[in-house]
């Protein structure tokens, strides 16, 4: 469109394509999940769409769900979190070893451990400017360290007296705790992203960073924030695994950081920034888990074999198409999807 | 895109500490500072490390800080482009598992060792590469983040591997294919001739060639660079299936060294000790200069730093702490224009 004699059929069928690329970049991703949906219920029928299948699926997401809200902050400043999966391994010792004293205790403790290693991870970033990646990679190894050290080379059991195992396995009503932990947050998270000042900074840094600073924004103190809520859901995270799964161990969440960057870019927050959604990144997250609950179902049908190894294969693919569709939209209709 | 790098300007804080060093420090180039941060651990480590200072120990420890500085060079070149490769300790992996099933197979010509060792070398190390050429390729056609397109086979390539392998430890005895783990011509290991090698060449094809002066341009500017008629593209291509071909390399050398290939644990944390040896020895995460001699010396000081805790009795989990504060250090320390 660079000359002056552009024909107006072609300007035309450019617009569409604008409209069906932000249309897909939008919607794309809850059409996925309801064509996943249907193709699960069409396919394996009675077991799949049973309340025991949805809610296991649904309490088995919900550690997913709480480390990607918190990289969908993270991601929309323009920055990334690697040492998620490492936390959540750290908390979840953190929690088995606290579990004795009670829920509260153990699920705060973690959470503020989480919160310490943000903070940690956002003031370097934030102050002496190093690359969000370079901090988070050596801040995994740290944790997957420090975990190591606190859970003595070994799995920590929970206290099962204590209640502490409630967090996990617990229902109000039909729903599991962790799941109504997990939608509680994202209603926060939402509310905070659109309607408080500090999601307003969130956005515009991820916009332009420069700018945002020189319009007087708190730069550094928003990226600070960003970090420490990540780290600090990847700790509640790693206290409701701990719940769920009995045992705290250092060698949980290895790779959860890729699930829930997938998670995020699938829900069609931009990768460079500056644009997002909580809601979409939760969309993302069932999408995921949905697919896995699917494969599984398969597995049982016992048509195909497929070993457990390729699941992480599976999501190393999805986190391609995602972001190669992503690209390939964004560069489709600029002028349409900048809104 | 730049947002990830968000390393811009040298803030009012990086300068505070810059101006506590002494000023021999403060004037001393990165590489210079880690040459002399060598110098400082191996003294300490003559005097307070028991059988420091014998041929043996320096053997051991040449051989495992082989595999760092061979896959830091490859990670040197794909920093001093500007980008990042997160996908190497899982292309060793993957190179890792594909070499007993050439060598083990003993099918048509692959009974005769003379086949299948030499196969056994070079199959694994080109599918290595292939999986660098498709990093550079999601990396300059896709125009996919570093980070993140390299991140896919960070756990995906892991997963291949486990695959491969069915998630099981291969053990395996072949006097031929471990010559390049345990050979040691003229009492020299193997591994530490290769890395010898390959320094020399990646420092010479740095300094005194054309390609080396596009990577650095590619790097530096990459518009200005693409303008001057540089093929950006085809020379990011170029460093990522070279760091594919490294690792792949590696990742042999890691097997026959332990006579047994483990999915989970050939090339484990590998990607941050090639990156950490690079930013250590003087490389900018951020492209535009780089140093290959500076990642040998980056990769033996994050090496001796691990030997020295490990050798004190010092438990495995706090020296990953300790390397971890040291990477960040040394990335704190190293400003522009030093």
């Amino acid at each position: 469109m660079a000359t002056g004699t552009t024909d107006i059929r072609g300007e035309r069928q450019s617009e569409r394509w604008a409209f069906v690329g932000s249309l897909l970049q939008q919607q794309g991703v809850l059409i996925a999940l309801l064509i996943v949906l249907a193709f699960g219920l069409l396919r394996y029928g009675e077991n799949f769409r049973s309340s025991f299948n949805i809610w296991e699926m649904l309490r088995n997401n919900s550690y997913y769900g709480l480390i990607a809200l918190g990289m969908t902050f993270v991601i929309m400043t323009g920055g990334i979190d690697l040492s998620v999966g490492a936390v959540v391994a750290l908390t979840s010792v953190t929690a088995a070893r606290l579990s004795p004293h009670g829920v509260l205790v153990a699920t705060l403790g973690a959470i503020a451990l989480g919160l310490g290693i943000g903070l940690i991870n956002g003031g370097l970033i934030a102050r002496f400017k190093i690359q969000p990646f370079i901090v988070t990679l050596a801040m995994l190894l740290a944790c997957r360290g420090g975990a190591l050290n606190l859970a003595h080379n070994a799995n920590v059991s929970v206290d099962f007296a204590s209640g502490f195992i409630d967090l996990g396995q617990k229902n109000l009503g039909r729903i599991p705790v962790p799941v109504v932990i997990t939608v509680v947050a994202y209603l926060l998270a939402s509310i905070v992203l659109n309607l408080t000042r500090f999601g307003r900074h969130t956005l515009a840094i991820g916009g332009n960073d420069e700018a945002s600073r020189l319009a007087g924004l708190p730069v550094a103190r928003t990226i600070v924030s960003v970090y420490a809520l990540s780290g600090a859901l990847a700790g509640l995270s790693g206290a409701i695994l701990a719940a769920l799964a009995f045992t705290g161990s250092p060698n949980y969440g290895i790779g959860w950081e890729l699930t829930a960057i997938a998670a995020v870019v699938v829900g069609g927050t931009l990768l460079t920034g500056g644009r997002g959604s909580v809601w979409t990144t939760l969309v993302g997250v069932l999408l995921l888990g949905l697919i896995f609950n699917e494969l599984n179902f398969e597995r049982g049908k016992g048509i195909f074999e497929l070993t457990q190894y390729w699941e992480e294969v599976i999501r190393g693919a999805f986190l391609l198409i995602v972001v190669i569709v992503q690209s390939r939209l964004t560069r489709r209709g600029p002028a349409a999807l900048r809104t | 895109m730049a947002n990830l790098g968000r390393a811009g300007t040298a803030s009012a804080s990086t300068s505070a500490l810059r101006l506590a060093l002494p000023s021999w420090l403060r004037d001393a180039s990165q590489t210079q500072r880690a040459l002399s941060a060598l110098v400082v651990l191996s003294l300490y480590n003559a005097i307070f490390t028991n059988n420091f200072l014998t041929l043996a120990t320096l053997r051991v420890n040449l051989t495992q800080v082989a595999t760092i500085v061979i896959v830091g060079v490859g990670m040197t070149l794909v920093i001093a482009t500007g980008g990042i490769d997160l996908s190497v300790g899982a292309l060793m992996a993957i190179a890792g598992m594909v070499a007993p099933k050439i060598f083990m197979s003993e099918r048509g010509p692959l009974d005769s060792p003379w086949v299948a060792v030499p196969l056994a070398i070079v199959v694994p190390i080109l599918v290595a590469g292939a999986f660098g050429v498709f990093n550079g390729t999601l990396v300059t056609w896709f125009r996919i983040q570093p980070i993140i397109a390299t991140l896919v086979l960070f756990l995906g390539g892991r997963g291949i591997a486990k695959a491969l392998s069915d998630g099981k430890l291969v053990e395996f005895r072949n006097p031929n294919f471990d010559y390049i783990g345990t050979g040691r011509p003229l009492g020299i290991p193997v591994q530490v001739i290769l890395m010898a090698i390959i320094v020399a060449l990646a420092a010479w094809v740095m300094r005194g060639t054309t390609f080396g002066r596009y990577v650095l341009a590619t790097g530096g500017n990459e518009p200005a660079a693409r303008l001057a008629g540089v093929p950006v593209d085809r020379v990011k291509i170029a460093v990522y299936a070279i760091s594919g071909l490294l690792a792949g390399l590696a990742g042999l050398i890691v097997i026959s060294l332990n006579t047994s290939a483990d999915p989970y644990r050939v090339g484990e944390g590998m990607e941050l000790d090639a990156i950490a040896a690079a930013a250590v020895g003087g490389t900018v995460l951020t492209g535009g200069r780089a140093t290959v001699v500076g990642t040998l010396i980056g990769a033996s000081i994050i090496h001796q730093i691990r030997y020295t805790l490990i050798s004190h009795g010092v438990a495995d989990g706090t020296t990953r702490i300790v390397v971890a504060a040291t990477i960040i250090l040394a990335v704190l320390l190293q400003w522009r224009g030093d």
